[in-house]
């Protein structure tokens, strides 16, 4: 029934809001919502989607968003941004663009609202977008593609350096009457040796129910770097479906940091592709949740080109009767010698109705390659508290430092350095002050 | 005999780890200033002994006592036994993940300064108390940024116990083999490092199995524990004695006797 409603949805808007898009965007919509019709939403039952149940989103009626009544002001969203230390930002509001709030320069480098971006200059976009996520098997990122509309579109032409971060902020505003959806779909292209930071972030500023449904590719050229930062803070009631997928080019370099730390139920696919030789690959990654949150992350880094090397560290932090879901998958193609993987999945327990899955999944087609993976669910060590008490640190402290340690670990890897004292204060304030 | 205060009164100590009595009637009088080495084979229980007394939880008092500063020890939580001046300096020291060696070294410091009343250091003041400790064990800061023993290797370990011994100065500094595993320039800054630290106020208990570290730091007492007893105790030259003649000669005095 959700499945029908959405289709109806989209139909009602393909054939009004949508009608004057081009034909390859038209295409591209009707074949997404044509395989999401086919696919319908997952099941448990699916290897994929083994610990997750998305009933509370299949059963629920959520509304395609609408631009909010009144934009929130610049002081309400001071929270998410990150003042001074941004060249460009583009803040959406109910997945609309709010140039209001948005902060844009002309410096070569193209930072502006997927619509714009089509209506302008659409051949790049066509030329990058949905080749690199699949829809194929995939229900929600078909959906997303169905109603492709509005996102970040961020293009850094080949050698340009962007010395500050770019922000892509998200921001629910669902008011009370019904229970929005937003599509948000992003497009980063980082040419040849050029270099740029993101940081994209998913935000509320009221606890309310409301569903993201968001899919980001990023292409990075040969020699190029990007450090992209994913921050997930939705609202604690929220529901947050994503999909990241990365493309890189020979001897180029992805760190892509990603934190969960809101939302009711969220789902984020992060594939990466190491298209090149030489390629590298941090991926790293945080889940802080409570209560009855359940955050499944489903990875999978695609070593298709020799001399690549990737690095995954995903640590989650689980209280209440939270769940943690993890999924690292592997591929080292036929002929991808010399790989260099490692996978690390850290789970802390902080209360015995918490719950974590870890599964590492490895997928070796090449001979001459490195591959290690290792995955921990438990409690605080007990050698480390009382090593700390024997210091002189209370039991209680020694939780909370060695908890909060568990956390830093990953976030003091992230680049921006203002990003980091944010989300670190966040870790703090969560586990009571350290 | 020595006329200083008992700092560490041991009588008739028995303990047992997963259900197995391991130490079996301990009896030890440390006074103030004074420094005893313990040596013995290969688990009769001289780190059993020092863990117990820092008051691990996995190690259950079966019998006797132990008063420090004329307290019950024993009664006291590990936490507590620090703030009043015991130090441990593990013979495995543990790896604190993600928290940094000078950020747990500064919550240690004021933990014990609060105890004292003292006003607690800000990473500033900090840092002028650690530079001047670092030089006195011959270390820059290069490990200070890094996770608390995380990746270090087995001889930076030690000498991580030892600058934490330096910064806290405790009463009470129990060394479980800390000179193991060091190399022979490590071994004199660590030595040397506690003769520094050695005063009328402190005491040293020193776990070890050499002679070597001896040369270095002459003790006041040397006992030998095996099987879950001090089963001799004297002046520096049993060392000596037993680096020539090993431990078969004292259990077999045991077993007679
Ligand atoms: N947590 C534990 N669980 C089980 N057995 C233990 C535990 N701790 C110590 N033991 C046992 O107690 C005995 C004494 O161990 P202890 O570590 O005190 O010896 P030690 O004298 O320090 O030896 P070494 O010189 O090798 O360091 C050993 O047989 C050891 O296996
Ligand atoms: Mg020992």
């Amino acid at each position: 029934m959700a499945v029908e409603h959405l289709v109806g949805a989209y139909h009602a808007w393909a054939s009004n809001g949508a009608a004057n898009a081009p034909a390859w965007l038209k295409t591209l919509r009707d074949t997404g919502i044509s395989r999401f019709s086919e696919l319908g939403f997952p099941n448990m039952k699916q290897e994929a989607w083994r610990f997750t149940s998305v009933a509370p989103i299949a059963e629920s009626s959520f509304e395609l968003a609408k631009p909010a009544s009144a934009l929130p002001s610049l002081e309400a969203i001071a929270p998410f941004l990150l003042d001074d230390e941004t060249s460009h930002r583009l803040v959406f509001v109910n997945g609309f663009f709010a140039p209001s709030l948005s902060l844009l320069s002309a410096d070569g480098v193209r930072v502006e609202s997927l619509a714009q971006a089509l209506a302008d200059r659409p051949e790049i976009v066509q030329a990058h977008l949905c080749k690199y996520a699949a829809s194929q098997d995939r229900p929600f990122c078909a959906l997303n593609t169905a109603f492709v509309r509005e996102g970040a579109f961020v293009h850094v032409p080949a050698k340009a350096v962007v010395p500050k971060p770019i922000q892509l902020l998200f921001l629910a505003v669902p008011g009370k009457s019904q229970q929005i959806v937003m599509h948000p779909r992003n497009l980063v292209v980082i040419d040849r040796e050029a270099r740029a930071s993101v940081v994209e972030t998913y935000a509320a500023l009221e606890p309310e129910v409301y569903w993201t449904n968001s899919v980001t590719e990023v292409v990075v050229g040969d020699g190029a770097r990007i450090d992209y930062h994913r921050v997930q803070r939705e609202s604690a009631r929220a529901y947050h479906v994503a999909a990241t997928q990365t493309h890189q080019g020979r001897d180029s370099t992805i760190h892509l940091h990603t934190v969960a730390f809101g939302g009711a139920l969220s789902r984020h696919d992060i594939g990466t592709v190491l298209a090149g030789p030489g390629g590298t690959l941090i991926l790293n990654g945080l889940y802080l949740l409570a209560g009855r949150q359940h955050a499944d992350h489903h990875t999978t880094i695609d070593h298709a080109a020799d001399h690549c090397e990737s690095h995954e560290y995903f640590n989650g932090v689980l209280d209440g009767h939270s769940r943690g879901v993890f999924t690292g998958r592997i591929i080292v193609r036929p002929g991808a010698q010399k790989t260099d993987s490692k996978q690390t999945n850290n789970n802390l327990l902080l209360s015995t109705d918490a719950h974590a899955d870890s599964q590492p999944q490895l997928e070796i087609y090449a001979d001459d390659v490195k591959c290690t993976h290792g995955s921990t669910v438990g409690p605080l060590d007990p050698r480390a508290l009382f090593y700390m008490r024997s210091r002189g640190i209370t039991e209680d402290q020694a939780r909370r430092l060695l908890t909060y340690g568990f956390a830093a670990e990953i976030l003091g890897r992230m680049e921006v350095a203002l990003l980091r004292a944010q989300l670190d204060r966040i870790v703090r304030d969560r586990l009571a002050a350290v | 005999m020595k006329k200083g205060k008992a700092l560490l009164e041991v009588k008739g100590l028995r303990v047992a780890v997963a259900g197995n009595e391991i130490l079996k009637g301990v009896d030890l009088t440390i006074r103030d200033g004074e420094v005893h080495a313990i040596m013995g084979p290969n688990g009769s229980g001289k780190s059993t002994l020092a863990q117990v007394l820092a008051g691990h939880p996995a190690y259950t008092v079966l019998a006797g006592t132990a008063q420090y500063e004329g307290k019950d020890l024993l009664d006291m939580k590990p936490e507590e036994r620090a703030r009043a001046g015991v130090f441990l300096a593990f013979q495995y020291p543990v790896e604190v993940r993600g928290i940094t060696n000078s950020y747990f070294l500064r919550s240690a410091l004021n933990a014990l300064r609060r105890e004292r009343g003292e006003p607690e250091l800000d990473p500033i003041d900090f840092l002028q108390v650690l530079e001047a400790k670092l030089k006195s064990i011959g270390w820059d800061d290069s490990m200070m940024n890094r996770p608390v023993n995380e990746g270090f290797s087995g001889g930076e370990k030690k000498r991580n116990e030892i600058l934490q011994l330096a910064v806290l100065e405790p009463r009470l500094a129990i060394l479980d083999e800390t000179d193991s595993g060091l190399d022979i320039d490590a071994l004199r800054t660590v030595a040397e490092a506690v003769n520094q630290l050695r005063n009328p106020k402190r005491a040293f208990l020193i776990v070890t199995h050499y002679q070597r570290l001896l040369n270095y730091i002459t003790p006041d007492v040397v006992h030998v524990l095996a099987d879950g007893r001090i089963v001799r105790s004297g002046g520096p030259e049993l060392a000596q004695e037993l680096e020539a003649k090993g431990y078969d000669w004292l259990r077999d005095g045991v077993m007679v006797s």
